[in-house]
């Protein structure tokens, strides 16, 4: 195939930044970063930039789908004046996996397999989410012990997250030192999950009715290991970043987001939290066992790019103080709800009972019926408002299944953030903003 | 210990070993993470599975500057195009690696939405199965890729290949070549 | 029923803190129905009444757009719906969450598919431009101001909407070599 040829294939047509002539003035506006029906102090103004704006030497270059940085196959169209961002529109769906038409057609019990691999850097959230809604159609109550061992290893599963959000923004910030202690924190944290789930990732462990298996004996040695080795070496982390002027020069008053365009841009989690919305769905709309465990909100002030590092850095400290109340608090009990029609019989007893066996024949061939209904649920995922809306047909496969991803939503405030910027501040705004792109594109 | 002190200080090789040994000693790979397994990638470079014991710690932004592809991921309808665009802007000698089930087969996803299988898209030497697949079974199966590269052939990598371009259709096998070893499978031990 | 940890029953959601369920305040508005779908308060609002339902669920506080998905019906047609709602083959749905008051709403409207087009929400709530654009990449539902409806998720030059029902899967028959014949 020629060259021409290759690129005509990969054009997306109107999808991509047009010409400014060939550009509405609407999308315009949103290319260049206000939103709409704003008072009109916050509509940005073409006039708060040095650069002239729609003189002839703008060009519009392609920023991946393919390209060093981190953050998977995003793709994002830039009009660069010099090295001054004017528009930009990011394209997204080089990941789209049609995960939403696959949950149509796999059971209620393989849901939780489908859904785990769209926010791939914390699986379990998804899986919770799944759960938490095929729970409320059913209308069933899951254990204590299982809405413990669920937050327990979600909030492993949200430390191990910002943990490699800090490695990849530091790699994005050319600090490689950053991006392998990373790991090496993160390999604490997924071996215990090995331990736990058997995988290291894409764990299929929680499940509607609880999780798949109880906690391995050992466990609070374990995580009180990770525990106390993490804060350690977050201090370490906060003094080789925080303070340091290269890190400050490339990320205060960078990306500035205000907390009226935040709320009108749906964008929820660090990026909401760091421009001073006190917003976080544990505490304000809490779910598992959030309202009995201690912990504070991280709240920014200015809403910029450091903001948003620093409220990371500090949800990592507060999820440890989480994980140390669930290892004292963990109450003893089932890890799932006893109810024959959802939860499998324990192996053991498959051989000794005929209706054993049938239920677990039934359970995972054909999956267990769910009443017609709807709901929709969220939580607090480290990306944001982690949502599914479920309608039920009553049959043994959800009728739809969506997944509202945080950082799908998240993505819209890139034009507002990267204006009048310099590339490399696009690199650090893009990686504060932290999209997962299995979750953007499904 | 000066020079003085070498008995043999002369290295005798054929070409062809010495280049191939070269070639595997330093692969370098080219940033195609695609979703979760680019993050088990990224794992396999960092600090517990370090690659840059192999040479491959160095991921090229550029694929002209990469020998190596590994299709991390999943390879969705509007990426297909992308990856033979990068495929074809590395320069030979170059490789693939299919990391992970839905690469090698499209996966758990048989849908509307993925490509099933990377190969109907890139010639493939090493597929890694895995969901996804360990740092592990990706540092094995870049060891596979050694050992490919070990028994082969330097100018002919695949039947039928005249040089830079990988037509299979071209050109049939010359007269008197042999296929290299087709033992060289995942799990073969070495 | 209702033990979730969404848990408040149906029937206290009119009262929140003393303030009047948005169903009951907005009844004859273009709101046909409210109901209570566990613990969740959800407006069953026509085409016509849509956008103004949303104006005022904004002015009454509900600030954030949390989700807009569609749903294609074409196999449940018989869905339990209130009474007085025509069921249409599409329907768009609306999350919106009041940041002050801790308070959810939902908001659906029937979309018939032989003009399957509602009114934007993107001026209301600019956070729903790719929502939008999803729903209509996905399902074919047009969204009428929206400045930029263009497909999102597939390739440009793809046909069809791939989330409708009569969409196939797109399953490619696996053959396993070597598996072994009938026994």
């Amino acid at each position: 195939m020629t060259d021409e040829e290759l690129i005509a294939e990969t054009s997306e047509g109107p999808q991509e930044l047009q010409d400014l002539d060939d550009t509405s003035p609407e999308e315009l506006a949103i290319e260049q970063g206000s939103a709409m029906r704003l008072p009109e102090g916050l509509v940005l103004d073409p006039g708060d930039i040095d650069v002239e704006f729609g003189s002839d030497e703008t060009m519009i270059i392609n920023m991946g789908p393919q390209h060093p940085s981190t953050h998977g196959v995003l793709r994002i169209m830039l009009e660069l004046e010099g090295e001054t961002v004017m528009r930009s529109k990011p394209i997204i769906g080089y990941l789209h996996t049609g995960m939403e038409k696959t949950g149509e057609q796999l059971t209620y019990v393989q849901g939780a397999t489908n859904v785990t691999r769209m926010d791939y850097l914390s699986p379990l959230h998804n899986e919770l989410v799944y759960s938490l809604a095929v729970e409320a159609l059913l209308g069933i109550e899951i254990p204590r012990r299982a809405t413990w061992i669920r937050m327990l290893m979600t909030e492993l599963n949200r430390i191990a997250s910002h943990v490699m959000w800090m490695a990849t923004n530091g790699m994005d910030l050319a600090s490689t030192s950053m991006m392998i202690y990373g790991f090496r924190d993160r390999e604490m944290i997924l071996s215990f999950f090995e331990k736990t789930t058997g995988l290291r990732m894409n764990h299929d462990y929680i499940r509607p009715g609880g999780v798949a298996a109880d906690l391995p004996d050992g466990w609070e040695d374990d995580v009180t290991a990770i525990i106390d080795t993490i804060p350690g070496r977050v201090d370490e982390y906060d003094g080789m970043l925080t303070g340091q002027p290269i890190f400050k020069q490339r990320t205060e008053g960078v990306g500035i987001i205000s907390p009226e365009l935040a709320i009108a841009m749906s964008a929820t989690g660090p990026i909401l939290r760091a421009s001073g919305v006190a917003w976080d769905l544990r505490r304000d709309m809490p779910y598992l066992a959030y309202d009995e465990v201690d912990f504070d909100v991280i709240v920014g002030t200015v809403g910029d790019t450091y903001d948003r590092y620093a409220v990371r850095l500090n949800e990592i400290r507060e999820s440890c103080k989480i994980v140390r109340q669930c290892i004292d608090k963990m109450p003893l009990g089932d890890y799932r709800a006893q109810d024959k029609k959802v939860t499998p019989p324990p192996r053991a007893r498959i051989d000794e009972s005929m209706e054993a066996l049938i239920h677990h024949f039934k359970i995972f061939t054909r999956g267990f019926e769910v009443p017609d209904g709807e709901v929709y649920v969220a939580i607090e995922s480290p990306r944001g408002e982690l949502g599914c809306y479920m309608v039920s047909d009553g049959s043994n496969k959800p009728y739809r299944m969506h997944i509202r991803g945080p950082s799908f939503v998240n993505l819209q405030t890139l034009p507002p953030l990267l204006r009048g910027g310099l590339i490399a501040d696009a690199i650090a705004v893009i990686s504060s903003v932290d999209p997962v792109m299995g979750e953007v594109d499904r | 210990m000066g020079l003085e002190d070498l008995k043999h200080n002369f290295l005798t090789g054929s070409l062809e070993e010495l280049v191939k040994w070269a070639r595997r000693s330093s692969v370098w790979p080219a940033t195609f993470g695609l979703a979760c397994c680019a993050i088990e990638m990224m794992a396999a470079g960092a600090a517990d599975f370090d690659l840059a014991r192999f040479g491959m710690e160095v991921f090229r932004g550029s694929p002209r500057q990469a020998d190596l592809m590994v299709v991390a991921g999943r390879v969705s309808q509007k990426m297909a195009p992308v990856l033979r665009q990068v495929y074809d802007q590395m320069v030979e000698p170059k490789w693939v690696i299919s990391m992970g089930v839905c690469a090698s087969t499209g996966g758990m996803f048989n849908n509307y939405a993925i490509v099933q299988g990377v190969d109907q898209i890139v010639p493939v030497d090493v597929y890694a199965p895995g969901c996804p697949p360990n740092p592990q079974t990706l540092i094995h199966a870049i060891l596979t890729l050694h050992e490919k590269i070990r028994l082969g052939e330097l100018t002919q990598r695949r039947p039928g290949e005249t040089g830079a371009g990988i037509d299979l259709a071209a050109e049939p096998a010359p007269p008197g070549w042999v296929a290299p070893p087709s033992g060289v499978r995942l799990g073969t031990p070495r | 029923m209702g033990g979730t940890a969404f848990g408040r029953t149906p029937g206290d959601t009119a009262l929140m803190g003393g303030v009047v369920s948005p169903g009951a305040e907005l009844a004859g508005a273009g709101v046909i129905a409210s109901s209570g779908a566990l613990s969740q308060e959800v407006l069953h609002v026509t085409r016509e009444g849509y956008l103004n339902v949303l104006v005022s669920l904004r002015e009454g506080g509900f600030d954030m757009c949390a989700d807009l998905c569609a749903v294609d019906y074409l196999r449940h047609l018989d869905r339990a719906l209130p009474e007085g709602v025509v069921a249409e083959r599409f329907e768009v749905v609306v999350n919106l969450v009041s940041i002050a008051r801790h308070q959810r709403v939902r908001v659906r409207v029937q979309v018939p598919e032989s003009d399957p087009v509602v009114s934007s929400l993107f001026h209301l709530y600019p956070g729903s431009e790719n929502m939008e654009r999803e729903a209509f990449d996905m399902y074919g539902v047009r969204f009428e101001g929206h400045p930029d409806l263009t497909r999102i998720l597939m390739p440009d030059d793809w046909e069809g909407h791939p989330l409708r029902k009569d969409y196939s899967v797109g399953r490619v028959p696996v053959q396993f070599k070597e598996a072994p014949g009938p026994r």
